[in-house]
């Protein structure tokens, strides 16, 4: 009897013996149609503005003068623009250490305190609102907050009106509503953010095994400190990472200042009129870099830390 | 007489169970407004207590053509961007997953980059690229931005769905005269395809909701995001705009239960973002 199974015969057949042949071929035809994309529309574009924030828009003529120039970026250190680069930055740091805090109790039960069940039930119950709709869920604040909504009736209710007008009075942090003022904005982006946090923590605390803390109770240390010395180091890259997405999120985000906030702007309002409605190209691009090269700091941090590994 | 007790089952403390139930709550009670809020009667303010219940907006919301015109965009971007992200994630996973060449840390990296730099960022780099090349807005530019963040959700699914494979099973099928197509169909398919579902689904729905690349790559065009944005800024239809967001919660509802579903099934949970 012949066999001629190991001889190719179709043109498929000797296409895969070629490409089992050729390892780094069969590599090249799955990696290249991704790394096309990626670069050729991603990456070019990011380049395409890096290099547009180099050029500058001619004050009298209105049209951008394609020649190398700082004066672009010199532009982001006059007062106004300082400032919303500022309040951008301090409410990203603000928000970020508020997830923080209302993120850690709960990763830390889910991770080490709930049943297979509840743990279950936990991840749905942050895995549902971090994926449903962000808008509805920033529609659902303004309905909230709304001077006329629930939260000032529940307040009227307990009598507390008077506490939230001090509160509302506070100059930087006030508004004439809830729904329209910096305190209003923080609470929205907690809220939307908030499962960026958790899970990452979760991850990282899920890797804990139980023997390294038994281990640092035998050797005498209480609760409290085996959560400082052993927990909280071994949270750390969770809790960078978590950071990553809350910060990042909040530096490029205009839906939620625009519908919560008065007229101060953050980054991602002053762009979006730099790009549009006053057409002023290169610095609508000279002040996206401000986040880009925030979060290429803080991305650097991150793999240095290994935190990235934990998303 | 014990010195010191070994405390195999903890009970958790009162004070951090309580805090995980407050954010247990926080996170999910306020989605609930909009389901009372599609039924007010007040048409001009938030009041609470509503005024009055109705039915009426639903009616008048489905009248609505900008609606359905903004709806049927959507979900046409969603669709085409999702089936580019399944392509693209897909042979990426495959690349990094089968074999270690140099750069392998960086394409997880550069996939993973649109979703963990600010959204304006894409946004106002596809935006200006456009510009420099003089290409016009249309379907096709919101689906490349999409496609481009979406494609990372994909990928990391069915990575680990690839981390979890043995290999050899393709040897295997090789080595009993299989071509690399009837490999593909009869071996790899299978046992890729859920996590490639579930992928997919996520890469849908994260599709259907984005917003702030849109903004940017859209022009003229309105997805049913940009139609809730512009009442969010200018309210018009608010009674409008409350059954809509009640709408949107229950459609984006269907492929992330389905993910979950599927993922849970398989002992996979990657719902993480």
């Amino acid at each position: 009897m012949k066999t001629t199974a190991a001889l190719p015969r179709s043109p498929i057949q000797r296409f895969s013996n070629f490409l089992y042949a050729h390892p780094a071929l069969g590599l090249a035809l799955l990696l290249g149609p991704p790394l096309v994309w990626m670069i050729g529309i991603y990456l070019s574009s990011l380049f395409t503005m890096l290099v547009q924030s180099f050029f500058r828009l001619d004050d009298f003529t209105g049209q951008i003068v394609r020649e190398f120039t700082l004066s672009t970026y010199a532009q982001l250190f006059t007062a106004s623009n300082l400032d919303i680069v500022q309040r951008t930055a301090g409410m990203a740091t603000a928000v970020t250490l508020a997830t923080l805090l209302i993120a850690f109790p709960l990763a830390y039960y889910m991770a080490r305190y709930a049943s297979t069940r509840a743990k279950g039930f936990l991840y749905l119950a942050v895995t549902l609102p971090l994926w449903s709709s962000y808008l509805v869920k920033v529609y659902a604040w303004k309905l909230i907050l709304a001077k006329e909504g629930i939260l000032s009736w529940v307040i009227g209710q307990l009598h507390l009106t008077a506490g939230m007008d001090w509160l509302l009075g506070i100059p930087t942090i006030g508004g004439p509503s809830l729904s329209i003022s910096p305190i209003g904005i923080f609470l929205v982006f907690v809220y939307v953010w908030l499962p960026y946090m958790i899970l990452p923590i979760q991850a990282a605390l899920e890797r804990v095994p139980k023997s390294l803390l038994e281990a640092s109770g035998d050797l005498g240390a209480k609760p409290a400190k085996t959560f400082r010395h052993v927990i909280l180091p071994l949270a750390f890259p969770g809790m960078v990472a978590g950071s990553l997405f809350t910060f990042s999120l909040t530096l490029g985000d205009f839906i939620v200042p625009s519908v919560m906030g008065n007229s101060s702007f953050y980054i991602g309002q002053a762009v979006l009129s730099h790009q549009g409605t006053s057409g002023n190209i290169p610095l609508a691009a000279a002040m996206t870099s401000v986040p880009l090269l925030i979060m290429a700091i803080y991305l650097i941090l991150a793999r240095r830390l290994g935190a990235l590994d934990a998303l | 007489m014990p010195s010191k007790t070994v405390n195999r089952e903890e009970r958790a403390p009162l004070v951090i169970v309580g805090m995980a139930l407050a954010a247990v709550l926080f996170l999910n009670l306020p989605v609930f407004i909009i389901f009372v809020y599609a039924f007010t009667t007040d048409s001009q303010t938030f009041t609470f207590p509503l005024p009055g219940l109705t039915t009426q907006w639903f009616g008048i919301a489905a009248g609505r053509n900008d609606l359905w015109e903004a709806l049927g965009l959507s979900i046409r971007v969603a669709l085409l961007a999702t089936v580019l992200a399944m392509l693209l994630g897909t042979l990426a996973a495959a690349a990094v997953s089968r074999s270690k060449f140099f750069g392998r840390e960086a394409v997880s990296f550069l996939l993973v980059l649109p979703l963990a730099l600010p959204g304006i960022v894409t946004g106002i780099a596809l935006r200006q690229t456009m510009g420099v090349l003089d290409i016009p807005f249309s379907f096709f530019t919101i689906v490349v931005g999409h496609a481009t963040f979406c494609m990372v959700i994909v990928y990391n699914n069915v990575l680990a769905r690839f981390r979890r494979m043995s290999w050899s099973i393709m040897e295997a099928s090789a080595d009993l005269g299989a071509n690399s197509w009837q490999t593909f169909r009869y071996v790899l398919l299978p046992s890729m395809s859920t996590a490639l579902l579930a992928g997919g689904m996520l890469a849908f729905a994260l599709s259907f909701d984005e917003v702030i690349v849109t903004t940017f790559t859209a022009g003229q065009d309105s997805t049913l995001p940009i139609w809730i944005f512009s009442q969010l800024t200018r309210p018009r239809d608010r009674p409008v705009t409350n059954v809509v967001a009640l709408f949107v919660v229950l459609i984006m509802a269907i492929p992330i239960l389905l993910s979950y579903r599927i993922s849970q099934r398989d002992g996979e949970t990657q719902l993480n973002r």
